[in-house]
């Protein structure tokens, strides 16, 4: 797909989350919006990946390990055909396909049940390491948050993508700087992240814009080092795209109201 | 029953035969392959064999992750760093999407011994219980470990299995093990004990003792916690009008509520829970701290006898 193409794949996106979190009156608005681009970078023009076929074994694996970014998901599961956008409505409604976090029993084309921050890093790690074992060349990629990195568990993950050499594992980190009660900073400074990142042995690629959709492509393409994990350190900015949700720390977890939705849509416009 | 063999020994070798015959088991562990006994894998199948270093959370996620990709994952530590550490990883990330990870810990219950309370897990069948879909299994001896194992391997889905670091008795009988079956074995018809793990053969002992005495019990062997095998013990209770427990667990939330849970407001029976009585656990030999919490034969014997 070209640059125009996502481009507008991602303003669709975008109308879709802020229509799913209207709708059902809560959810994950902010971080949605911030990975937007990665993920429909990484859907259209990366994955090897078929809507028809979505339990193909050989099929590239993604881990959504922020899992409460599930409204950008499903809208990105939707616009490349894995789910009908019928379902939106039923977004964190019961018995919906569509819980408050991806559920990978429930929608085609979620490899892993994530929401519980800290773990997701971990899941693709053993789907990057069955892979090697299998001898399959299969490529597998996660989303971390930023503010997620300060649970340990996601080092112990970083430690063991370097250790078992799983350079066919692509960990992008969401950077926007802020979660629930405040910045990044404020909560518990995750310090110098691309030193850590570094230390720990991946192979880091530092995206100035993790909204340009180009410089997306090109560090998704860019080789990584033989033997090791790259890392997509992507500084963002949440709840991009709505002028009044952009850096508020507010919008992580709302849901607009009515007259905020119509504003936001209305910034969405062709 | 004189030949001893620890249930983390059966295991350590019955993964050896298991690899060899299914080419998809993985094995994991958390820097105890030497004492959870999957070093024997490790030697075996090197390359299908991941140290995942003291990281116990992470360990369980990529068995997860290493399950999607269509292998069979043990994963194995001990059951306070399992079951207890990585609850949280074991319930979201491997059984919310029932995934098929095989979750193998030793050293469980006190019968850990010199290592102390913080190592013995006491809660580990309560916490694994409670997780929906979940199979639990607590094997009773070593061939019924290595029956266990292999049948964790044909079964679907998420499950836990609980292993013994103390030597105990081999069983000269070959019971059959199937999970959610519970083995009858020994008839009486005075009371219906229910036994798992080490609380076996234990229990077994404490049947001769009361039999001295003219009293009959019947020893159930529970080795699997869930599905509980209901129908056994409706029997049971019903044939046997009094029913005990016996386990190496705390008595809230393990097999002794596994067991009232099936009979509560269906049969009237007189009941008592013989495990851990809401302590933690404590340094000595093994067999010493058995008896001071009450789970030698002849302390179980006793409580048996004053409870009918």
């Amino acid at each position: 797909m070209t640059t125009a193409e996502l481009s507008q794949v991602c303003r669709q996106v975008r109308r879709d989350i802020i229509n799913m979190t209207a709708n059902a009156g809560s959810g994950h608005p902010g971080g949605s919006l911030s990975v937007t681009e990665l993920m429909t970078s990484l859907f259209f023009n990366h994955m090897r990946i078929d809507p028809k076929d979505p339990k193909n074994p050989d099929r590239d694996r993604f881990v959504l390990s922020k899992g409460h970014c599930a409204p950008c998901y499903y809208a990105v599961l939707a616009e490349r055909g894995f789910i009908d956008r019928s379902e939106f409505e039923n977004f964190r409604q019961l018995h919906s396909i569509l819980q408050g976090h991806p559920d990978s029993k429930k929608v085609p084309g979620v490899d892993a049940s994530t929401g519980s921050l800290g773990q997701g890093c971990s899941i693709a790690v053993g789907m990057a390491l069955g892979a090697k074992l299998q001898k399959k060349d299969i490529k597998v990629y996660t989303i971390l948050g930023d503010g997620e990195c300060q649970e340990g568990q996601i080092w112990e993950a970083l430690m063991s993508a370097a250790h078992f050499k799983l350079d066919n594992l692509t960990v992008i980190i969401d950077n926007n700087g802020l979660q629930i009660d405040g910045s990044n900073d404020e909560v518990m400074s995750l310090g110098d992240l691309p030193a850590k990142v570094r230390a720990f042995g991946l192979h880091l690629i530092e995206l100035p814009d993790g909204h340009d959709l180009d410089a997306i492509d090109a560090a998704l393409k860019a080789p990584t080092e033989p033997g090791k994990p790259k890392c997509i350190l992507a500084h963002t900015v949440k709840g991009k795209g709505i002028s009044f949700m952009e850096n508020q720390v507010g919008w992580h977890g709302k849901a607009p109201n009515a007259e905020q939705r119509a504003q936001a849509l209305k910034e969405l416009e062709d | 029953m004189s030949e001893k063999i620890a249930t983390r020994e059966a295991y350590g070798k019955a993964l050896v035969e298991l690899g060899a015959v299914k080419e998809n088991v993985v094995v994991l562990d958390a820097d105890l392959a030497g004492a959870t006994m999957t070093k024997y894998f490790k030697g075996a199948y090197p390359d299908r064999f991941f140290d995942c270093g003291i990281a116990e959370a992470n360990m369980v996620n990529v068995s997860a992750g290493l399950s999607t990709m269509g292998l069979i994952p043990f994963c194995s530590t001990f059951a306070m760093f399992g079951a207890g550490r990585a609850y949280e990883q074991i319930r979201n990330t491997v059984a919310y999407p029932r995934l098929n990870v095989k979750v193998c810990c030793s050293h469980a219950g006190v019968s850990v011994g010199e290592d102390g309370g913080s190592h013995q897990s006491i809660e580990d069948i309560g916490l694994m219980r409670m997780i929906p879909g979940m199979t639990v299994v607590v094997p009773a001896d070593a061939k019924e470990t290595k029956k266990a194992t292999f049948a964790l391997a044909e079964m679907e889905g998420p499950a836990y299995m609980r292993l013994a670091r103390l030597a105990s008795p081999v069983f000269e009988e070959d019971y059959p093990f199937q999970i959610g079956k519970a083995n009858i074995l020994r008839e009486g018809k005075d009371a219906a004990v229910f036994a798992c793990g080490l609380m076996v053969s234990e229990t077994l002992e404490a049947a001769k003792l009361l039999a001295a005495e003219g009293i009959e019990i019947s020893v159930i062997n529970m080795h699997t916690i869930k599905p509980i095998d209901a129908d056994c013990v409706m029997e049971y209770a019903t044939k046997c009008g009094n029913v005990i427990t016996v386990e190496e667990h705390s008595t809230i939330g393990g097999l002794g509520d596994a067991v009232a849970d099936v009979l509560m407001g269906k049969v009237n029976c007189k009941f008592l829970k013989i495990g851990i009585n809401d302590r933690f656990g404590q340094s000595g030999k093994a067999l010493d701290v058995l008896r001071e919490y009450g789970l030698t034969a002849d302390q179980i014997a006793a409580k048996i006898k004053e409870t009918l």
